[in-house]
């Protein structure tokens, strides 16, 4: 098979611990550097604490498998210091073709949502996103990467988990205050613990192929429902970095996967794919073949003691939507100044039982969304067939037939509306920068540099006031919120261009800013260090704005 | 009334975040509605479906040209 990647091989240390015997002591361990196991390492390395994070391979993912990266994960990932990166190498794509048999029943252009940084989504091999992710980690000396270190048992005290690891030079202990899963979706540290997941498999399964295209080929996603050249099944095309394009072919349960995998059965569903496309020859070669199953299910809930679980480790979806590691990275994200203010004393352990509502919350909107697209592409009786198919006849002609076709949606993040973090509106607003609400994005200028809204928020807690003139704010009421220990840095978004003396300032140059928010000059946002709204007010009030923090760090 | 093509589907009351949202909620209800039932039996459901969708909508203009169009493409 070709090659358009060549796999890092990350250098193995052997650890001092092997020599000396002694038990290594950690405040945070995370099993698993992949996406969600290295953005949380980032995450909290920019939270100021040291991490150790152990992985039993030495290398990133192996073919493709994560292929898009959504809108909210690239905000995430400019977090992290990779989101430059990553839109760099991805690649953009906004027309998708749907087809029905062996028609096109239409097609649709995504443009982007104007006026926001970073796109709906990118496409790109997952093994690029771990690439960039270990490099990044490598140039913060609070993360300490172990690779070829295997946990091979785990208990929990009250107050930590103790790992034993194997290394192929022996074994040694660690004792961490806190463990993080990041481990994947068969979590070894589940098992260990005798942890459940609950959920449903689906009796399906479903061939996956990378192909290197030789010849120009566009830049869209092709979704075949009942194709002719694979009848009764579904098949999609999806353009990812390099020429290289995913394939995925639906192969129904009773296929052999292993003979389904071998280049000899795998070439000619290609060609004929490519047959019915337009009828050119093409030239291609295969890079990487796989066969998968999925489950939909989830753990009852994410944080157990001092044992906390993100991603496929928490929660597995199907393909459908790309909602894996895109709903892992905001697992990182929520967790991260969480787990911050536990450590330092500044929350209650409880504020951790949020971490595990909010993203059971947004697990529970993937798995509805994932196996929502999953039953109309894979339809499991006649009736539901029928339906199918009959919305795919409207969809030609009529705008709510298209509405009803269900390809995969694309992944958002929840609207956490209903977390106990949130201080309800007492005033009234228009938009949806609820409390819960993820932030909206807006261009912005700093210092007379043009920028986005949201590179100026993250990692701590802010107060968003909205102002017409920042030269009028009142610096003293707004220089030192701290409500017993938690910091309130004021973020000002006027309207004007200007400085609010050493306050941060940025100027809403075209008024998006304003409108997204529904803000008047007065309007206060609270922002949590994972930029989502806390609180708003019309009015600046420092006894509402204690309480509202309060209440977000779970100290109520 | 003109029958309506346009995407209409909500749930009073409820807030939605994405346009597919309350689509993707009917037709989940839908499918739901003939879990575990016969062909047969389903066939009977979508009958006495579209008889009380039907007196709902009540204009038989607008049932006249929905039935066109729904005779078209079959």
């Amino acid at each position: 098979m070709l090659s358009t990647y060549t796999y890092p091989k990350y250098e193995y240390r052997v650890p001092p611990e092997i020599a000396t015997g002694r038990t290594l002591k950690a405040p945070v361990v995370i099993v698993g550097a992949g996406p969600v196991g290295l953005g949380m390492a980032l995450d909290l390395d920019l939270q100021g604490i040291p991490v150790l994070l152990l992985d039993e391979d030495d290398t990133v993912s192996i073919g493709s498998r994560g292929v898009c990266y959504a809108k909210r994960a690239l905000e995430i990932l400019d977090r992290y210091g990779i989101g430059d990166a990553v839109c760099a190498k991805g690649v953009s794509w906004n027309v998708g073709r749907t087809f029905f048999r062996d028609k096109e029943v239409y097609n649709f252009n995504l443009v982007p949502e104007p006026d926001h940084h970073r796109p709906g989504m990118v496409n790109l091999q997952q093994y690029y996103l771990e690439e960039y992710l270990v490099a990044r980690a490598a140039t913060r000396p609070g993360i300490e990467l172990r690779w070829k270190n295997k946990v091979v048992s785990v208990t929990q005290g009250g107050s930590g988990a103790t790992l034993t690891v194997e290394t192929a030079d022996g074994m040694y202990s660690v004792e961490a205050d806190w463990l993080i899963a990041a481990d994947g979706a068969r979590s070894p540290i589940r098992r260990m613990l005798g942890l459940e997941v609950e959920g449903k498999i689906f009796m399906d399964r479903f061939l996956i192929a990378d192909v290197v295209m030789k010849a120009d080929f566009p830049a869209e996603r092709w979704f075949w429902f009942d194709p002719p050249f694979h009848p009764n099944q579904s098949v999609l095309l999806h353009k990812q970095t390099d020429s290289v394009f995913r394939i995925d072919f639906q192969l129904g349960w009773d296929a052999d996967p292993e003979e389904e995998k071998k280049p000899e059965n795998v070439i000619p569903r290609i060609k004929a794919m490519l047959g019915a496309m337009d009828g050119k020859a093409r030239e291609f070669e295969l890079e990487w073949v796989s066969v998968y199953t999925f489950q939909c299910r989830r753990m009852a809930k994410f944080n157990h003691g001092r044992v906390l679980f993100v991603g496929d480790a928490a929660h597995q979806v199907s393909p459908f939507g790309a909602r894996g590691a895109n709903s892992g990275l905001q697992d990182a994200d929520n967790l991260g100044w969480k787990l911050k203010l536990v450590i330092d004393g500044k929350a209650p352990a409880s504020l951790l039982d949020s971490y595990s509502e909010e993203r059971v919350y947004a697990a529970d909107e993937n798995l509805m969304n994932s196996t929502r697209s999953t039953d109309f592409i894979t339809p499991k009786s006649r009736v539901s067939r029928t339906f199918r198919n009959a919305i795919l006849s409207l969809a030609k002609d009529h705008a709510f037939g298209r509405s009803l076709v269900n390809s995969g949606r694309l992944s958002v993040p929840s609207f956490l509306v209903d977390s106990s973090l949130n201080t309800a509106d007492t005033e009234s607003f228009t938009g949806r920068m609820l409390p819960g609400a993820p932030l909206d994005d807006a261009p912005v200028e700093k210092g007379g540099a043009p920028g986005w809204l949201l590179q100026s928020t993250g990692n701590r807690f802010q107060l968003m006031l909205f102002v017409d003139n920042p030269a009028a704010v009142d610096v003293a009421a707004l220089s030192a919120l701290d409500f017993d220990g938690i910091r309130v840095e004021p973020l000002i978004v006027a309207r004007r261009a200007g400085s609010a003396d050493s306050l941060a300032c940025v100027h809403d140059v075209r008024g998006v800013a304003f409108t997204r928010y529904d803000a008047q000059p007065g309007t206060a946002y609270l922002i949590r260090p994972d930029q989502h709204v806390v609180a708003r007010w019309r009015r600046f009030d420092k006894a509402q704005l204690r309480a509202a923090v309060t209440r977000a760090c779970g100290r109520s | 009334m003109a029958l309506n093509l346009k995407p209409n589907l909500a749930e009073g009351g409820k807030r939605y975040f994405v346009a597919y949202a309350p689509g993707d909620d009917f037709y989940e209800l839908l499918i739901n509605a003939h879990r575990d039932l016969s062909d047969e039996q389903s066939e009977l459901l979508n009958a006495r479906l579209i008889l009380l969708l039907a007196n709902h909508i009540g204009d038989i203009s607008t049932l006249r040209e929905a039935l066109a169009i729904a005779r078209e493409g079959v």
